[in-house]
């Protein structure tokens, strides 16, 4: 019998790791070959090995898009974790009927298109849309701010978008928080805020972790909200190799490029993994 | 202790709201007489009217909901057995092959897209619906794996063994007794793959061809280019069927959660 549980086991396994291997595996490798090869012509590749892709990436022009995608992506998840850590905290101590209700208010936005929602933004922000007008009747300004295709408005919709998952992160940790540990802290005289530095921090820690990650691992690569909220500027790494792959046909640069980003993130996931020896908490 | 809830809920209530802001506004302008979508001269409905005469966008349509129904029914199925033979074996390889198949959603979404439009090139698959139904396939399995995984951790072995021992064969114990009480976790992670799929504009645009087009890759070059308040009534149908689709899933996940219920008293 404990032969055949192995060999069905083994079997039903089987599908994933094949596709796993042809088409992760595999293009990740072709990646990897192609960053080291040349382009030639208007679109082809030829089969040498050059480094020249990576000392290209050196370059001051390219360089500063890595930096300024880099920064975006700090300044985004400071907010996302500003706003989305106390979220999720308040929400793990609601009522357990309340808890479900503000998880499907939650999931329903999460699962609208994400064009639509920066689409929306882009009503709210555009010269002369929804903010212009209410800040011009209320008075507080007196002419439109054009606050569209402006660094504001990239960080806020990276935030918009990328909050739903701090949120989750954080309330699957505090969701399993003994609270009878804050309790006991405050009978024991501890301040508010002393319970909950000493006991509900630590404790919600790698909700935190897994919860920059989710939101600084995406951020790199959200070419089209970079591309609609802020113009036509290559802001984001992502906007790089978009640029590079479909209008310059460099691809070789391109797989470099992408090459860098997926070490970048996988010093982020590495380290993830290290501190909370666990899988992306949170994530489903 | 008491609970001192009142600022925490105003703010729950506050951030919910800016959620739906945006979304909001795009369903209001969807009624807008005005082509601008900055000024408001009216409600009407005739931008619903042109909607449902554009063929294209019936085509789009046609063309997102097969590539989500057959990419999340596929990772369904690989990703359920998958989950189920590694919670059963260790294979020497298995820890690395795990960790590989879920970097489709731990990478940033645009180095998948970069890899599958070289890797598909140099392969010679013609760009369509194939590639694109491969490359969400891609990304759907780890969605569906690591909901089956974590509802088989709680599992208990011995309704297994039972079956086994009264002489059903491996796969007639899988269908009668492993997959009903796994169901509730195919289903969410299926309707969580579907969403997934239906909204991903990332990865399709690098992987469409030059005659598949999929709703969010139209609606994506309709805000670059220009939208009117067809793309409004367009967008908003799709929250529509989105919010429909959330409760459905509520409704899945409290059926998993009422089984489970039952198996703990027991």
């Amino acid at each position: 019998m404990n032969r055949g549980r192995r060999r069905s086991s083994v079997i039903a396994v089987l599908p994933m790791y094949l596709f796993t291997l042809a088409f992760v595996l595999g293009p990740l490798i072709y990646m990897l070959f192609l960053s080291f090869e040349s382009r030639s012509g208007q679109w082809g590749v030829t089969a040498d090995f050059t480094l020249r892709n990576y000392t290209r990436i050196a370059e001051p022009l390219f360089m500063k898009t890595f930096w300024n995608s880099t920064k975006l992506a700090l300044i985004s998840t400071v907010f996302v974790l500003l706003i989305g850590y106390p979220f999720g905290y308040f929400m793990a101590r609601l009522s357990k009927k309340w808890r479900s209700v503000c998880m499907l208010l939650l999931i329903i936005p999460f699962w609208t298109s994400a064009l639509m929602r920066l689409y929306g933004w882009i009503i709210f922000f555009r010269a002369n849309g929804v903010l212009d007008t209410l800040l011009m009747k209320i008075g507080l300004i007196d002419r439109p701010l054009k606050l569209l295709y402006s660094y504001p408005s990239v960080v806020v919709g990276m935030v918009y978008v990328l909050l739903p998952f701090m949120i989750y992160s954080v309330y699957a940790s505090a969701e399993k928080l003994d609270w009878r540990l804050v309790e006991a802290a405050r009978d024991l005289g501890a301040s508010r805020f002393g319970a909950f530095r000493t006991v509900s921090l630590p404790l919600t820690a790698p909700g935190i972790f897994s919860g920059v990650i989710l939101t600084f691992v995406p951020s790199m690569g959200l070419y089209f909200l970079a591309d609609i909220l802020g113009g036509n500027k290559t802001i984001l790494v992502g906007n790089l190799i978009y640029e590079q792959l479909m209008k310059i046909h460099d691809w070789p640069f391109a797989a470099a490029i992408s090459v860098v980003l997926l070490l970048l993130t996988s010093i982020f996931l590495f380290a993830y993994r290290r501190i909370t020896k666990s899988d992306l908490e949170g994530l489903v | 202790m008491k609970k001192r809830m009142g600022l925490p809920k105003a703010y729950l209530v506050f951030l919910l709201l800016a959620m739906y802001l945006p979304i909001v506004l795009v369903v209001i302008y969807s009624f807008n007489v005005s082509k601008l979508s900055s000024v408001w001269t009216g409600t009407t409905l005739n931008w619903y009217r042109a909607l449902f005469r554009d063929r294209d966008m019936f085509e789009a349509l046609r063309n997102s909901l097969v590539l989500a129904t057959v990419s999340s029914c596929a990772a369904a199925v690989i990703g359920t057995l998958g989950a189920f033979g590694a919670s059963r074996v260790k294979l020497p390889f298995s820890g690395s092959m795990e960790y590989l198949s879920m970097l489709p959603i731990m990478i940033p979404e645009i180095i998948l897209g970069m890899v599958f439009l070289a890797f598909f090139s140099l392969i010679g698959l013609p760009f369509g619906m194939t590639t694109l139904i491969i490359a969400h396939t891609a990304f759907n399995i780890p969605y569906v794996f690591l909901m089956v995984k974590a509802r088989l951790a709680g599992f208990d072995n011995s309704l297994y063994d039972a079956a086994r021992d009264l002489g059903a064969g491996e796969v007639r114990t899988f269908l009668d007794i492993t997959l009903p009480l796994i169901f509730p976790a195919i289903l969410s992670g299926m309707l969580l793959s579907f969403a997934m799929s239906f909204d991903d504009v990332i990865i399709s645009v690098f992987v469409t061809g030059v005659n598949t087009n999929t709703l969010p890759i139209k609606i994506y070059s309709q805000i670059k280019t220009g939208v009117t308040p067809k793309t409004n009534a367009l967008c908003s149908l799709l929250f529509a069927a989105t919010v429909l689709l959330g409760f459905l899933s509520v409704i899945a996940s409290r059926g998993g959660k009422r089984q489970k219920n039952k198996k703990t008293e027991e």
